[in-house]
């Protein structure tokens, strides 16, 4: 592990005494996020509150809950859409606080959105390639005359967009305009478009959304084979609780704001409080 | 001082016009959320109307504003069913580029009918009121205090409308969510085309004040800069907003006045804008404007 | 076919429809065709001008999406510069050769343009939508309002230029002879453009645009315009690029300033006021958002029309608002979309619903 880069806080190594959720071979490793304490309030509502959370670096975490419970809003939170009212977002150990969006995802932290964001009007390939602007990189001069470096980044931009749709077989449509894709497509574009940024730390929110049983199956193994390829973590929202419990080694129940269990899959299905909070009292619904 | 209360008055004064203009563009926005460059033609149409029934057929001031008034309401009316209907939900480039061409045929229009000489009228000529203030005295216009009285007459009428009435309270649940509001059973297209008649009666009062008391002449392209401004003044005070529009207008036609008066009146227009800008970059929705958060 | 190929097809038809429009011209100029009229024979430099205005407004309106109502303003800056430039080059110094004039005063104008495009941009840009649009108007009145007031003259014996902005009431008295003279604009400067110079600025501006559009930064704009926030999260950096697009069609749009206002034997500052920036928006609109080709089809005939209506000048106008009024319902009402579809016949209409599903709304 390399020390040299500069830190802006001291980073202890996991396990945090709280956080031994952590994959066993990612134990003594710096983690790749660590929140502490982050909260964030819209006018008087606690929307988020002490939110602590410890992922390391080849773990993959699943942040669940009820709908409502804040899971997008932690997202925001740490790709920092939202500046944090409390707290601290550790980012491969550097402080994200002050920083907007563009610097925290140079941190290499990459997401996808619950209400896809594509670029709509451009092509698959050009997406994959706005995941690359800043891995390969030429100048506007260059580009506008056209020298040997626009040419060479061109290409090799090119072969990497494509080295990446084949993860998900989407090759031969490169050229379509992502806007006009299906929805799973576009779903999967982009995990893409986020993954070619090379990011230390993925966020998928709801990657399983409007795939069928079949499709989520397949996702269930990409994300694994990712990880294993990358050598990244990867955090994901998701209701599909198969999905949830079939690929998360650690998991993150959120409710109200709130962090309610934290766990592995067996536990977390055995939590009698994360039971509750997903069907309510079953009193409380004839009151 | 004399000087500057003279100007303060005036300033007020003109303020007050860009107000009822400025209602007109802010209204609309905030129910069609659209930008409707045609606005300041209807003022002009509205100037002709009261030219023509009062100084060609000689009708009373007061007779020849009301129909004025009327004319424009079905001539707003009308531009909103035939160019601005038909394009509801389309994207806000194409019905800026079709209020435009409204623009531009309501000018031209105006020209084939009255021609392009400068016409002008008198409405509301009570003479001068002359303050003494120790030695200095200055004067000002009893038209123009009038048409101050006027404009806060509609103003107070436009908010208790918006505030108390039915009709009021559907525009403004309209503005606040259009597709909510139609869930509620309103009728959205009927509140739309109400604003526009109600912006373009507005029109109509602005139009006769601009030409009859503040002595602008009147030819097809008297309300394109007194529109501009007046947008400005909208968007000055927070576009959609009807309070934001009234202060707006007054604090824009206080700039302008004051700038005119104290600074030069060479670069009146250059410093109002300026100030526009400022005020936008500190604040970029205005002073009454609500932030927009976009959802994640 | 790739994308980019057809991406650089796009580009080498545009350039070389462009070149045979320009060889066109050309020949019946030599061979005094019938339908090169004295008229035409005299817009020629001022349509090279408006294509350039329109295809770099195109750039930010269609490619950057930024709604601007100022672009005018930017290309006064451009022709006052120039004028200035050329006029102090002829009259104060003497220079000879007007294609050496043309391009020393094309390189200010671009300068200055350029410049206040990125002074104005800093600000600007932070706004959205409509208030950015209100924002570019406002600067564009602003450019007008002050040009109005500028005294520009040249001694010609030194070559020395001296300047005034008139405040208060009197006329700046200057020494030498006026370039500039306040409300009553440009006079006696250097007719410098010719249509050779128009149409290699033309192609310049095609290969600046097109080029830009195909490259990284040009996809980070087409992102940032598509989807700010995802763009913001794969790590661009939306402010650099919106400048980038923002002060390259300011500069351009001097570049075109440069020609016309070389090309004219007087102009004034009023002349580029809003109405001037709406002009060339219509231009843009009406070929097409982000069509670059279209830009040019657009601005070329609706600078030719005008002239060419000119019998019916009582009517041209308020026929060309009703059918701009008209195109954009045709373009963008669902109704009468589908109405033209079914007038286009059955067969077309059978294929439109196959493809239809593909089509998305803008």
């Amino acid at each position: 592990m390399t020390q040299s880069v500069k830190r802006h806080s001291e980073t202890v190594m996991v396990p945090f005494p709280s956080d031994a959720i952590v994959p066993a071979r990612d134990l003594g490793k710096r983690p790749v996020l660590e929140a502490r304490h982050l909260g964030i309030q819209f006018g008087g509502l606690k929307a988020v509150d002490d939110f602590n959370l410890t992922v390391g670096p080849t773990e993959i975490a699943g942040l669940i809950g009820p709908n409502g419970a804040g899971k997008t809003t932690v997202f925001n939170l740490l790709t920092k859409v939202y500046e944090p009212t409390q707290g601290t977002v550790l980012l491969d150990g550097h402080d994200t606080k002050g920083l907007d969006v563009t610097h925290t995802a140079r941190l290499g932290v990459a997401r996808t959105f619950q209400n896809i964001r594509l670029f709509d009007k451009m092509t698959v390939e050009e997406n994959v390639r706005i995941g690359l602007h800043n891995k390969i990189q030429y100048g506007m001069v260059s580009g506008i005359l056209r020298l040997p470096g626009y040419w060479k980044k061109e290409r090799q931009q090119h072969e990497r967009a494509m080295e990446l749709l084949r993860i998900f077989n989407m090759q031969d449509q490169a050229d379509a305009v992502s806007g006009s894709l299906p929805y799973g497509a576009q779903r999967r574009l982009e995990i893409l478009r986020a993954l070619a940024t090379e990011p230390k730390l993925l966020l998928l929110d709801e990657p399983a959304a409007g795939m069928n049983p079949h499709e989520t199956e397949e996702l269930m193994d990409t994300i694994i084979r990712i990880r294993d390829q990358f050598q990244i973590a990867i955090m994901l929202i998701e209701h599909d609780m198969r999905l949830v419990m079939g690929i998360c080694e650690g998991i993150c129940v959120l409710n109200f704001g709130q962090i309610i269990a934290k766990g592995t899959a067996e536990e977390i299905q055995n939590n009698p409080v994360v039971v509750e909070a997903y069907l309510g009292k079953q009193k409380g619904a004839g009151e | 001082m004399a000087q500057f209360l003279e100007a303060l008055v005036n300033g007020i004064s003109l303020g007050s016009l860009y107000a009822i203009i400025a209602l007109g563009y802010s209204m609309v926005y905030g129910i069609a959320k659209m930008l409707n460059f045609a606005h300041g033609d209807v003022i002009m149409v509205g100037g002709f109307a009261v030219f023509i029934l009062m100084v060609s057929n000689g009708w009373q001031p007061l007779l020849a504003v009301i129909a004025a008034m009327f004319i424009c309401t079905v001539l707003g009316m009308l531009i909103e069913r035939l160019a601005y209907k038909p394009l509801r939900g389309a994207p806000s480039l194409a019905v800026l580029i079709t209020a435009i061409g409204v623009s531009y045929f309501l000018q031209n229009a105006a020209q084939l009918l009255w021609g392009a000489n400068p016409k002008f009228f008198t409405i509301l000529d009570y003479g001068n009121l002359t303050v003494h203030i120790g030695d200095s005295q200055f004067n000002i216009s009893i038209g123009k205090l009038l048409s101050v009285a006027v404009s806060v007459a509609i103003m107070v009428g436009l908010s208790l409308f918006t505030g108390k009435t039915r009709i009021g309270k559907s525009m403004r649940a309209v503005s606040e969510d259009r597709g909510a509001a139609q869930l509620m059973g309103i009728n959205v297209n009927a509140t739309i085309a109400i604003t526009f008649a109600i912006g373009s009666a507005l029109a109509a009062v602005a139009g006769a004040m601009l030409v009859g008391v503040y002595g602008v002449q009147l030819s097809p392209t008297t309300g394109a800069m007194p529109g501009i401004k007046a947008f400005t003044a909208a968007v000055f005070g927070g576009i959609g907003s009807i309070p934001g529009a009234m202060i707006g207008g007054i604090l824009i036609g206080l700039i302008e006045i004051l700038v005119g008066t104290f600074v030069s009146t060479d670069l009146k227009d250059a410093l109002t804008f300026a100030v526009l800008i400022v005020m936008l970059v500190a604040k970029p929705t205005g002073l009454l404007g609500k932030p927009m958060r976009e959802k994640v | 076919m790739s994308t980019k190929t057809k991406n650089m097809l796009t580009t080498l038809l545009t350039l070389g429809m462009t070149a045979l429009a320009f060889l066109l011209c050309q020949l019946a100029i030599v061979n005094d065709w019938s339908w090169m009229t004295s008229t035409l024979k005299g817009q020629l430099v001022n349509i090279c001008a408006w294509i350039i205005m329109a295809v770099s407004l195109n750039l930010v309106v269609g490619i950057s999406g930024e709604l601007s109502l100022g672009h005018a303003g930017f290309m006064s800056l451009g022709a006052f510069s120039a004028i200035i430039v050329g006029s102090w080059l002829k009259r104060g110094m003497g220079m000879e050769s007007g294609e050496l004039r043309f391009v020393i005063a094309a390189l200010s104008a671009v300068l200055v343009a350029g410049i206040g495009g990125f002074l104005i941009g800093i600000p600007v840009l932070r706004l959205k939508g409509d208030y950015l649009a209100i924002v570019t108007l406002a600067f564009g009145q602003i450019i007008s309002n002050v040009l109005r007031l500028l005294y520009v003259t040249v001694d010609t014996d030194t070559g020395s230029l001296a300047m005034a902005l008139k405040i208060g009431s009197g006329t700046p008295k200057l020494p030498g002879k006026d370039i500039i003279k306040g409300a009553q604009g440009a006079s006696r400067m250097p007719q410098d453009a010719t249509f050779v110079i128009g149409f290699i600025l033309v192609m310049l501006t095609l290969l600046i645009v097109l080029n830009l559009n195909n490259s990284r930064s040009g996809r980070a704009i087409r992102a940032i315009r598509d989807n700010r926030i995802a763009a913001e999260a794969m790590g661009l950096r939306v402010t650099k690029y919106k400048l980038m697009a923002f002060v390259t069609g300011s500069a351009l749009a001097g570049l075109a300033g440069a020609l016309y206002g070389l090309n004219q034997s007087s102009l004034q500052a009023t002349f580029f006021e809003y109405n001037k920036s709406i002009e060339v928006l219509v231009y843009v609109v009406l070929g097409g958002i982000g069509n670059i080709w279209g830009s040019i089809i657009s601005a070329t005939t609706l600078t030719i029309l005008p002239e060419m209506l000119r019998s019916f000048s009582e009517y041209r106008m308020l026929i060309y608002a009703i059918v701009l009024i008209l195109v954009m319902l045709a373009t963008n009402n669902p109704v009468i979309k589908g109405w033209f579809r079914m007038v286009s016949g059955r067969i077309s209409d059978r294929r439109n619903r196959k493809t239809g599903k593909k089509e998305a709304r803008p």
